[in-house]
């Protein structure tokens, strides 16, 4: 039974780390750079929506606060895009990769400007409801959170795979120039993608903050997100989920039966593992590179 | 403007340009020897900062931006040589020996680390380093029996041929220990930079498969810039536990790693030089903050100089990718060639993305 309900909880977490690893995998699949920035923009839109819905702040009611929220993140996301990151168009991986560290430090300070660095908790429907099945105790949050992760990571996929934007996006990581030359409009797409991600950080932050306090600096959870990407082999949006699942539940476990000190280590080291193995994760896409 | 009339082989590759390129940098060498005498102790003891900053940017710039392989970890090698200072100096190892030692180790650690390492390329190495720098904290807490664990541990004054130097006592004399370094580093780093090995970290930077096509042993070179990156990484750690007198693993938290990272590419990347541009925006840029924001309120901001430092370093990633040093050579050559300067002198390609995933 507790091994289950262990289970149960890495499972709920692990889909969080899947929901921003999926705003990894989203703007690396359509233009093949990393935002480091993606763990403090789901740490933004947790506290868009605690602003909108505590009672404290605007009181709005919190099924109207998520819709805006997501709404206002997507719009922050097409503008760091348009004002900021377009302007390293055809630049170097590895200057997005610093860009976006700062854009990260940027809005940890302004959100901790605004906010304080106290840590606050969200106000949710469906805070410290519980479900229990024979004794089993299944958080309503946990519920949720599974859920909508699901349900994000299909669409998501079935966006890539079947919807036209979704095609123009995969042409544009592919070869810029080429798509460009079909008619792609590269730069909007790219300021879609950007959108995309933003919403996807905002409901992964909802999520988070359903299930604990938040405060600016939890933006570094990216880090152990980067892991499930990684895991996931960074280009496949399935990948992302799985890969979030394996750190989720791991960490539970590690922290019960590990040793202790050692636990917080085995996200990391399993990551290692992979990379060690398999450098370009377990579900890779590289095959050659060209000079 | 002076041209130079290459008549020896040697011209390429000598230190110095000419005379006067010499001068300039004897005067700032004699400038900064003489600075105890102008700053007050406050000051100097931020000098050291500089100081010992630039000496980890220089670590980091052999592999970041010599080498082409970016580390978002390198505070692990802070750590490294840190840690091991301190407990080859309570082992009572002369000063001498101990720093270079405490970077040799850190060095080691680096090449054993390189061995993974080598197969990633890009975004897999800087994110498998970032996962090796949050790693390094824990390990630094597990290893308590010689780090101390969450208490920390303590350093005292060390001699260096008779004298004993501390922070706080004779801030000058660990000033010009500091400086000494920083010279004998730069000096080695100026002339690696000349020599084959160096040539073959750049080649492998700019493309790691033509460098191959050359007959570079890639591996072999990646390894040994791992091994000078965390030497070098290593002896500023070294200096920093001096520094820091007492300490424990929050002083290597990840973000110190990264702001190393972020303090290269602000100085501008591929050049010695940046590394001590970067080096001194970072020990000087907080010191400016609190001034200009006492004029405006007295309430202490938290964060504020970090997000400054954000900002600055957005600023010049999207205005000028080359840096601060990149800035301060653009001026040059403009007034060099003053009046000759032409607008598109340093227009750079425009290129477009192509994917490395071939599915």
């Amino acid at each position: 039974m507790e091994v289950v309900q262990l289970l149960l909880g890495g499972i709920a977490s692990g889909c969080i780390y899947g929901l921003i690893a999926l705003g990894f995998v989203l703007i690396y699949k359509a233009t093949e750079s990393v935002n480091f920035a993606q763990g403090d923009m789901m740490m933004l839109g947790a506290f868009i929506t605690l602003q909108l819905t505590n009672t404290d702040y605007w009181n709005l009611p919190f099924w109207a606060a998520v819709p805006l929220a997501i709404a206002i993140m997507a719009v922050i996301g097409y503008g760091l895009e348009a004002l900021v990151i377009r302007k390293l168009f055809g630049q170097p991986q590895f200057a997005v990769v610093i860009l976006t560290i700062a854009i990260g430090f940027v809005l940890r300070f302004i959100a901790g400007f605004i906010w304080g660095h106290q840590p606050q908790s969200l106000e949710t429907p469906f805070t410290g409801i519980n479900l229990r099945f024979s004794g089993l105790v299944i958080g309503l949050d946990e519920v949720f959170v599974i859920g909508v992760t699901l349900v994000l990571t299909l669409g998501l996929y079935l966006f890539f795979a079947k919807t036209k934007l979704g095609i123009a996006m995969q042409a544009a990581s592919q070869n810029q120039l080429a798509a460009y030359y079909m008619g792609v409009p590269v730069k909007l797409i790219n300021g879609i993608i950007w959108a995309m991600a933003g919403g996807i950080a905002a409901v992964a932050g909802v999520m988070f903050a359903a299930r604990g306090a938040i405060d600016p600096s939890m933006g570094l959870l990216g880090i152990k997100a980067f892991a499930a990407a990684v895991i996931g082999g960074f280009g496949s949006l399935p990948g992302a989920l799985i890969g979030g699942l394996i750190i989720g539940i791991i960490e539970p476990f590690a922290a019960r039966y590990g040793a202790p000190g050692y636990s917080q280590i085995a996200p990391y080291a399993l990551m290692l593992l992979v990379l060690v193995l398999r450098p370009n994760g377990l579900f890779s896409q590289v095959q050659s590179k060209k000079v | 403007m002076r041209i130079h009339f290459k008549t020896k082989y040697d011209d390429d590759i000598n230190l110095f340009e000419d005379g006067r390129k010499l001068f300039w940098y004897v005067l700032l060498v004699v400038l900064a020897i003489l600075l105890p005498f102008i700053f007050d102790e406050y000051l100097l003891g931020e000098a050291v900062n500089v100081l010992i900053w630039a000496i980890a940017g220089m670590g980091l710039m052999i592999l970041a931006g010599h080498t082409g392989q970016a580390s978002l970890g390198h505070g692990a090698f802070l750590a490294c040589g840190a840690y091991m200072e301190v407990w080859l100096q309570n082992k009572g190892v002369p000063f001498v020996l101990s720093l270079p030692l405490a970077g040799l180790f850190a060095g080691i650690v680096g090449a054993i680390i390189a061995i993974p390492a080598l197969k990633m390329s890009g975004i897999y190495l800087a994110i498998a380093t970032l996962a090796m720098g949050v790693i390094a904290e824990d390990v630094i807490i597990l290893l308590e029996p010689y780090t101390g664990g969450i208490d920390g541990v303590y350093v005292e004054a060390f001699t260096l041929f008779g004298v004993e130097i501390d922070r706080y006592v004779s801030p000058d004399k660990f000033y010009w220990t500091c400086l000494g370094v920083v010279i004998i580093v730069t000096f080695g780093y100026a002339n690696l930079l000349r020599s084959s090995t160096g040539r073959a970290f750049m080649a492998i930077r700019d493309s790691e498969i033509s460098a191959r096509a050359m007959g570079i042993n890639v591996a072999r070179f990646k390894t040994i810039s791992f091994g000078l990156s965390c030497f070098v990484t290593g002896i500023a750690g070294g200096l920093l536990a001096h520094y820091m007198g007492a300490f424990n693993y929050e002083a290597f938290l990840i973000l110190i790693s990264i702001q190393l990272l972020l303090m290269i590419v602000v100085g501008g990347m591929g050049s010695i030089h940046g590394a001590f541009f970067g080096a001194a925006v970072v020990g000087f840029l907080p010191q400016l903050v609190t001034i200009v924001r006492e004029t405006v309120t007295t309430v202490a901001i938290p964060g504020l100089d970090m997000g400054i430092f954000a900002l600055i370093l957005i600023t010049i990633i999207v205005v000028e990718p080359t840096g601060l040093y990149g800035r301060w050579m653009k001026t040059r050559i403009w007034f060099e060639l003053f009046p000759l300067a032409r607008k598109d002198m340093f227009r750079r390609n425009k290129s477009y993305l192509k994917t490395e995933r071939m599915k």
